[in-house]
């Protein structure tokens, strides 16, 4: 079966214990957190292993790209919290760990990953977590590899938490304070904000959005299609910066390039710095690429 | 307390005292031995002295003196882990958070707070009665474990089956490591910056420094609540309805289940109408908007059914909500009119195997000729068969220990894991190896050896390298109004 031990071994062989490697995923942000210094290049191992709705998990190698995974979901009425350009793998959206903007009611991405297939710097295959949805089983390894760039082991498998998708979902648009919105609202999916107008997305059962998109229209929020938001990030610090929209309650601010890295307290980077030398002691792990070099 | 003499030559005792004062550095017996225990079965060995800081320069201070005399150094909240977490080895120094307990701030409109470690659990909650805000991790001893215990154990709670387990309403941590260097670990907005170290933070048992501030998110109270109480004559027909209300695409708020003995237990002391025959109950919640809130009730009605319940009764009004809650919350007290001991086991298992693993659990406990009370987490799985048993009974805790390690075999063997709330401590470590093999145990050993390079914090705790220290012997008292 794909993505099954068979590929799980020569996923491991691929990456063998010597010299610098890096997994290419669909290449989307290819130059996030600096270039990956002449690396060679693997690839992750794809396709759906085991989905099981009854248990709200699905196995799937990493390299699958995430469209594919969320179609075959959506066939079960489920879907996961992690967003991604097209043609990202679940490997990279995984590995880069930036929350979907439904993140109010999908969770961060540090929620979705149960359990991590890896391989690490010395050429050794090992789990990371566990296969149920609740688990305090040792150290957060799963955690701790969101948002890795990579340059902590390898990942060639994995079983995240799925979500029931929603019985409905409705955009409104209107010039409204965000703090007006959110008070008429319960737990709205997204809240977005570009200095004017406020973008609310409602999800849930038919009646309760239709009821709160009519409390909604009293603050005259009407209709809309999803926003198409511009590609790049930055951390909110009280000022839009012009062409961008905040998504309220995140501290994200989507905008037009993405923003400077933010700055590190140095006691911090003492600590990342310890990590990677103690998962990477030879530096072979997407040599050059610093996951403190991306912005918000 | 009066000094003792000789007690200020000693040097790492000198540098306490200096650091904070006489007071709040202890090494009475007394205190060694109160401080010596948490609520575990677990026995190690005895605390050095007992520190009690009240800032976080004081917890670095005790970290720090503890380094330079050669010393370990042990976090403790209330000592109400179940799995030893706190329970001291080498003769360290106990660093008792539980004078930290001041709410700092509460950001209404950004919905977080930032806390000390020693505010308990439920102080939070009734402080923010009235904000429309709540911290939704709910551990069933929350009147007394406290806030930096939770974060150290990655607790849950009935609640979290929706909500998620404390680990998700963590924003940000200060943190004493081990060398005794402050800092922050996340942010109070927005994805990690870098490496998810309070990811990596949250559960560290107390082994990857001391949590000093905390910064939780805030959750708001949902407008509508619906406690439903279902009914069946076997254990099997219940798991088969919790497996078909998730299979339905249905996260109810809270998922419970409790059997018969725990049912005929309980229900003398709650009246809360629970069916005394029923092989068990299942206590359904529900909440969001009203809408969505009918029609999941309508569902469940449905399943429970199709599935063989025999009622379905819905809280008609707060206090008949309160009374089935109060039921579910009163069975730790109840048992203590059966057996005076308990061993409270906690294991995961995927939520398909529960009907199986539970009969499994039942054969398991009656060939050791034990008694179990099971009331559990069914919606994700999370078992918690409660052995009852008298400590008196010579040879008794060979079998509970038996019975025990057997049914993490079978929890494992059903493709579950050792814990899901209480965590590894010294319980579990010699388990380890059961779901991790060697490599999976040295990728964990990575990660902490970054936070602590020498293996001065808690070092005998959670993987099964090292000392070897702590036995297993009977429990005394419950913390008040705790359950399971
Ligand atoms: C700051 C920022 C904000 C973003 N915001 C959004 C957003 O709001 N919405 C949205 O849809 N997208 C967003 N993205 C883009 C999205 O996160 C990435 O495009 C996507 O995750 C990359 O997937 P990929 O498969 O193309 O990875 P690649 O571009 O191929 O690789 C990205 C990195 O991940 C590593 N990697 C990939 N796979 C693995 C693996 N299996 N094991 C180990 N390492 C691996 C690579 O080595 C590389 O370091 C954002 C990206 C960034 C940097
Ligand atoms: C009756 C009963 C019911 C329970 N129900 C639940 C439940 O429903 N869900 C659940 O998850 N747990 C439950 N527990 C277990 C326990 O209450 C939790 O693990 C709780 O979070 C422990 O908090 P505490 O303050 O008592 O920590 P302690 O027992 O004092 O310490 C626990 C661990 O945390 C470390 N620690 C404590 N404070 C800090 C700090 N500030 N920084 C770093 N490390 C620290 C300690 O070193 C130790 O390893 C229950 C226990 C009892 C007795």
């Amino acid at each position: 079966m794909s993505a099954g031990d068979a590929c799980m071994v020569a996923f491991q062989s691929d990456v063998g214990d010597s010299g610098a490697v890096c997994v290419r995923g669909g290449g989307t942000r290819w130059e996030v957190g600096g270039g990956p210094d002449g690396a060679r290049e693997v690839s992750a191992p794809v396709g759906i292993v085991a989905l099981d709705p009854a248990e709200m998990t699905v196995m799937v190698g990493a390299g699958t790209a995430l469209s594919d995974l969320a179609g075959e979901l959506v066939i079960h009425g489920l879907e996961v919290g992690m967003k991604g350009p097209s043609g990202a793998t679940v490997g990279g959206v995984l590995m880069v760990g930036r929350s979907a903007m439904r993140r109010r009611r999908v969770g961060t991405i540090a929620d979705v990953l149960l359990q991590a297939d890896c391989v690490g710097a010395d050429g050794v295959a090992f789990t990371a977590g566990g296969p149920t949805v609740k688990n305090v089983t040792g150290y957060d390894l799963c955690r701790l590899l969101v948002g890795s760039l990579g340059t902590l082991a390898l990942v060639g498998r994995v079983i995240l938490r799925t979500r029931p998708v929603p019985a409905r979902s409705l955009w409104l648009v209107g010039e409204a304070e965000p703090e007006r919105v959110l008070d008429a609202t319960y737990r709205p999916s997204c809240v977005l904000w570009d200095g004017v107008r406020t973008s609310v997305l409602l999800e849930g059962h038919g009646e309760d959005v239709d009821e709160t998109a009519g409390r909604l229209a009293l603050l005259g929020l009407t209709a809309t299609e999803p926003p198409v938001l511009p590609p790049g990030r930055g951390r909110w610090t009280g000022r839009l910066p012009s062409g961008g929209v905040l998504e309220v309650g995140s501290g994200v601010v989507h905008q037009a390039d993405d923003g400077g890295p933010p700055t590190v307290p140095d006691g911090v980077r003492r600590l990342a710095g310890r990590m990677r030398a103690s998962f990477d002691p030879s530096g072979r792990l997407n040599p050059g690429r610093d996951p403190y070099r991306v912005a918000a | 307390m009066r000094r003792m003499s000789g007690r200020t030559r000693d040097p790492l005792l000198s540098a306490l005292i200096s650091a904070l004062d006489a007071q709040r550095v202890q090494t009475g017996d007394g205190a060694r031995r109160l401080y010596s225990r948490d609520a575990s079965v677990i026995r190690g060995g005895r605390v050095g002295v007992v520190c009690f800081p009240e800032t976080t320069e004081e917890v670095s201070a005790c970290v720090v003196a503890a380094l330079a005399h050669g010393r370990d150094f042990v976090a403790r909240g209330a000592g109400t882990g179940l799995a030893g977490g706190a329970v001291p080895c080498d003769e360290p120094v106990m660093v008792v958070l539980t004078r930290m307990d001041r709410i700092l701030e509460v950001d209404v409109s950004r919905r977080l707070a930032w806390v000390e470690p020693g505010v308990v659990n439920l102080d939070l909650s009734r402080h923010l009665s009235g904000t429309g805000l709540h911290f939704a991790p709910d551990p069933s001893s929350q009147q007394s474990c406290t806030i930096g215990g939770n974060v150290a154990n990655n607790s849950g709670g009935p609640h979290c089956l929706l909500y998620g387990v404390t680990s998700a309403h963590v924003l940000a941590v200060e943190v004493v490591l081990p060398d005794g260097e402050v800092v922050v670990l996340g942010e109070e907005e927005g994805d990690s910056v870098g490496y998810d170290l309070r990811g990596a933070f949250v559960g560290g048992e107390g082994t990857l420094g001391i949590a000093t501030r905390i910064c939780v998110r805030l959750t708001e109270d949902p407008p509508d609540v619906a406690t439903l109480l279902l009914d069946f004559m076997s254990v099997g027909a219940a798991a088969e309805t919790v497996s078909a209300i998730i299979a339905a695409g249905m996260i109810p708020a809270a998922l419970e289940m409790m059997d018969q003995r725990v049912v005929e237990a309980v229900e003398p002391f709650v009246n809360a109408g629970y069916p005394t025959d029923a092989a068990a109950v299942l206590i359904v919640e529900l909440d969001g908007q009203p809408s969505g809130v009918a029609d999941e009730i309508r569902q469940i009605k449905e399943l429970a059914r199709v599935h063989g319940a025999r009622s379905v009764r819905v809280a008609a009004e707060e206090g008949e909500r309160e009374r089935i809650w109060k039921g579910r919350k009163s069975a730790f007290g109840a048992i203590a009119v059966i057996k005076p001991d308990y061993y409270l086991n906690d294991t995961v298992i995927p939520r398909t195997k529960l009907a199986e693993v539970v009969q499994r659990i039942y054969e398991i406990v009656e060939e050791q000729d034990l008694i179990v009370m099971n009331v559990f987490h069914a919606g994700d799985g999370n078992l918690h068969p409660l052995l009852l048993f008298d400590a008196r009974e010579a040879g008794v805790m060979e079998r509970v220990l038996a019975a025990g390690e057997e049914i993490v075999r079978v929890s494992v063997a059903a493709g579950g894991v050792l814990s899901g709330e209480h965590g590894i401590g010294l319980e579990k470590k010699r388990f380890m190896s059961l779901q991790f093999s060697p490599a999976d145990l040295e990728a964990q050993q990575r990660l902490r050896s970054a936070f602590d390079p020498v293996g001065r914090a808690n070092p005998a705790k959670v993987l099964p390298t090292g000392a070897s220290c702590g036995h297993v012997t009977s429990l005394g008292r419950l913390p008040d109004g705790a359950w399971v």
